[in-house]
């Protein structure tokens, strides 16, 4: 009976205590001025300190324009570092408000853990990497090869299934730790290193000899990346999804950091005009100033700005826009219309 | 007879001089003779050992200093060979580059001589504590446990005197791990000896309570009582009713090591013999002042090894901190090798490296210090 009451009483105050916290959470945000952005705790491109203390990466800038949309200042986030393992929680108590650290979207995550993610801000799967003088350009000429890979993980099951459709054959050199299987490739045990795209690019770098290795084009799997925030607060979701629309929709219309100014001034495009908040309510309608975008793009550019200045080809990651370029050049990132 | 002693031309009348002994039993030499190569069987062990360690000691020299980069702007320096054919070591210009950040964290640089004045400030209190010949200790003592965390949160988190506030989620690297480690164990210390007097109580509710607390405590894992600690505590809590989470974090450490520290006391109380009690009482002591004057003195000193074993795993114990989202020292310098303007086959080994050597420094001269007292302590119970 009292083990009942206990747990009745802890119940109610656990369901309080979420229900406080996801409740209004623009409102919370407004009142406490800064952005409170769980990140990851040091991912190459995509969140790491640099030497001036500032956070860099992918997953930072979605931060700093979804902070620039209320506040009109990218400068007011708090990043929050967050372990693979304690993340939902921390987006769930409400110590983080938003959740930007490559996390994939799935529909057990989407459906059962209180949260919804609010869209992909870098889709990414499962690649090959192969030494230079291979001369391979294409996973489909892999026939025979052996890959290395880490046991136990979807990678290896995703590599069994490709192979077997392709009707190809290939040996699996398996290790338990990532470094092993970086290791094991840097000497030449296997010809091909597979893992998640991104993190192909980022083990790159940390090969002796980086010019000699070629990531392939081919993705095998689906890891769609992006912000997550808590179920049951639609005002907020909608802010942190169309701040990614307005991110993508900038750069389709060539609205960058350095023009966005001229182009309010000067642009007779009306989707620009709708964008900048020259026109229409579109940001009221979100609970923040009209000149919303303006403010985003100050702080951070338009998506193509943010992914070239942290993992675009121009960076030592030297990722190509591949799947993640606009709908318009043959890739899957696409905005609903601002109207 | 008498012609035999007549013949004798030379009669020794003092004892002859003493010879150096062979060379080979002495010096460097008969050393080696004695300790290393007494057998065949232990000189093929000298041999087989001290070749495996001279290759080590090569292979770490090698990496860190002869191959070493020391000086570049980013990580070209560390992938460039140093000769044709030679694979560069060490990346020592990540370390350089980031050194700052791996002792103060993300602390706002204009602010960062607080945290030097406070370390000075540590440094020499401790130093009043530790070295014998100074006098004053009792004065040392009361400043050192009462004074000087109220000058850490003046000088750290400011937002008095004219200081800017500096928010915890700005400390990081050696400052957040002295500051959770320092006081853990200043906290952890006098918790857990009054955990222990009270398991040891004859008053039963302080006695289950001491036992279900230290049980409990020990009971879960460190993880566990972080994750409680950030993450379901303020769920609990009313809204706005958020406490700092260093302070959670803080609290949570000092409570699971007070449970372990007071069952290392109560295995020093445990060792004085019942005539140490008896005899207190017989002299009319009362309960505290046999406690604070026989008992806690030769209790404790028998259990600084116990008491330091305690300290040092807590100071390791601090790298957990980075599951609950603080860059600690060695969570600091993980996320700086994930900077891809430094990433390279070399980064984070370095910073694993300099982690190490760090970590041992602290814990080594807590150890030595502790063999120290020690020695200064025994009254002479050796046999």
């Amino acid at each position: 009976m009292k083990l009942k009451l206990l747990s009745a009483v802890i119940g109610t105050a656990l369901t309080m205590g979420v229900a406080g916290a996801s409740a209004a959470t623009l409102d919370d945000v407004k009142a406490r001025g800064t952005l409170k952005c769980g990140v990851s705790q040091g991912l190459i491109g995509f969140s790491n300190p640099d030497e001036q203390n500032n956070w860099t990466g992918l997953d930072v800038d979605f931060c700093r324009a979804v902070a620039a949309a209320i506040f009109g200042d990218g400068k007011k986030v708090e990043f929050v570092p967050l372990d693979a393992t304690q993340r939902f929680e921390a987006l769930k108590s409400g110590e983080v408000d938003v959740l930007s650290r490559n996390t994939t979207w799935t529909m057990s995550r989407d459906t059962t853990g209180g949260m919804t993610f609010a869209g992909v801000t870098y889709y990414d799967g499962q690649g090959f990497m192969v030494k230079k003088s291979l001369g391979v350009d294409s996973a489909l000429k892999l026939n025979g090869a052996s890959v290395c890979t880490q046991t136990g993980t979807t990678t290896e099951l995703n590599l069994a299934d490709y192979f077997r459709a392709n009707n190809m054959t290939y040996q699996v050199v398996a290790f338990q730790k990532n470094e092993e299987v970086l290791a094991a490739y840097n000497e030449g045990r296997c010809d091909v290193y597979t893992t998640d795209q991104s993190g192909l690019y980022a083990e790159r770098l940390k090969l002796p000899d980086v010019e000699n290795h070629v990531v392939l084009p081919e993705i095998i799997s689906k890891e769609p990346l992006g912000p997550v925030v808590r179920q049951n607060d639609t005002q907020w979701f909608n802010l942190v999804r169309w701040t990614y629309y307005a991110l993508l929709t900038a750069e389709e219309l060539g609205v960058t950091q350095a023009n966005s100014a001229e182009q309010l001034a000067s642009s007779t495009n009306p989707e620009v005009a709708r964008l900048l908040g020259k026109e229409g309510d579109f940001g009221k309608g979100l609970g923040v100033e009209n000149d919303w975008v303006m403010k985003i793009l100050a702080a951070t550019g338009n998506y193509g700005e943010i992914f070239d200045r942290n993992v675009g080809e121009a960076t030592k990651l030297g990722i190509k826009r591949g799947v993640n370029s606009l709908w318009k050049s043959g890739g899957l990132q696409y905005a609903p219309p601002i109207r | 007879m008498t012609q035999t002693r007549n013949n004798i031309a030379f009669v020794r009348t003092a004892d002859a001089p003493l010879l150096p002994a062979p060379r080979n039993m002495t010096g460097v030499v008969g050393w080696m003779r004695e300790n290393l190569f007494p057998t065949p069987l232990n000189a093929l062990a000298s041999v087989l050992i001290g070749g495996f360690l001279i290759w080590q000691i090569w292979g770490v020299i090698d990496w860190a200093l002869v191959r070493g980069v020391f000086f570049g702007e980013d990580r070209e320096a560390c992938i460039t060979p140093p000769r044709e054919g030679v694979q560069p070591g060490a990346c020592w210009a990540f370390i350089g580059a980031k050194f700052h950040q791996f002792i103060y964290g993300f602390y706002p640089f204009e602010e960062r001589w607080r945290v030097d004045v406070l370390a000075v400030v540590f440094a020499g209190l401790l130093a009043a504590l530790a070295v014998p010949r100074v006098p004053y200790k009792l004065y040392t003592g009361i400043t050192f446990v009462f004074g000087l965390p109220i000058l850490a949160e003046i000088l750290l988190y400011g937002g008095t005197f004219g200081l800017a506030a500096v928010d915890t989620n700005k400390w990081g690297g050696l400052l957040l791990t002295m500051v959770v480690a320092v006081s853990g164990i200043v906290l952890s210390l006098p918790l857990g000896v009054l955990l222990a007097l009270g398991r040891r109580s004859e008053m039963p509710i302080v006695r289950y309570f001491c036992i279900a607390f230290i049980e409990i405590w020990r009971g879960v894992p460190l993880i566990t009582v972080l994750f409680m600690a950030s993450i379901m505590l303020p769920l609990f809590l009313p809204q706005g009713m958020n406490t700092d989470k260093m302070l959670r974090i803080i609290i949570g450490v000092a409570l699971f090591s007070s449970a372990y520290m007071a069952e290392t006391v109560r295995g020093g109380l445990q060792a004085i013999p019942k005539g140490q009690y008896e005899a207190a009482k017989a002299l009319g002591l009362g309960y505290w002042r046999m406690t604070l004057l026989i008992i806690l003195p030769q209790a404790l000193k028998i259990v600084i090894p116990g008491i330091v074993n305690t300290f040092i795993s807590l100071f390791k114990d601090t790298t957990l901190v980075l599951v609950v989202g603080l860059f600690d020292f060695l969570g600091i310098i993980q996320a700086g090798a994930a900077d891809q303007k430094w990433v390279s086959a070399e980064t984070a080994r370095s910073g694993y490296f300099v982690a190490a050597l760090v970590y041992w420094a602290f814990c080594f001269s807590v150890s030595r210090y502790s063999i120290h007292m020690e020695r200064r302590l025994a009254t002479g119970h050796r046999r």
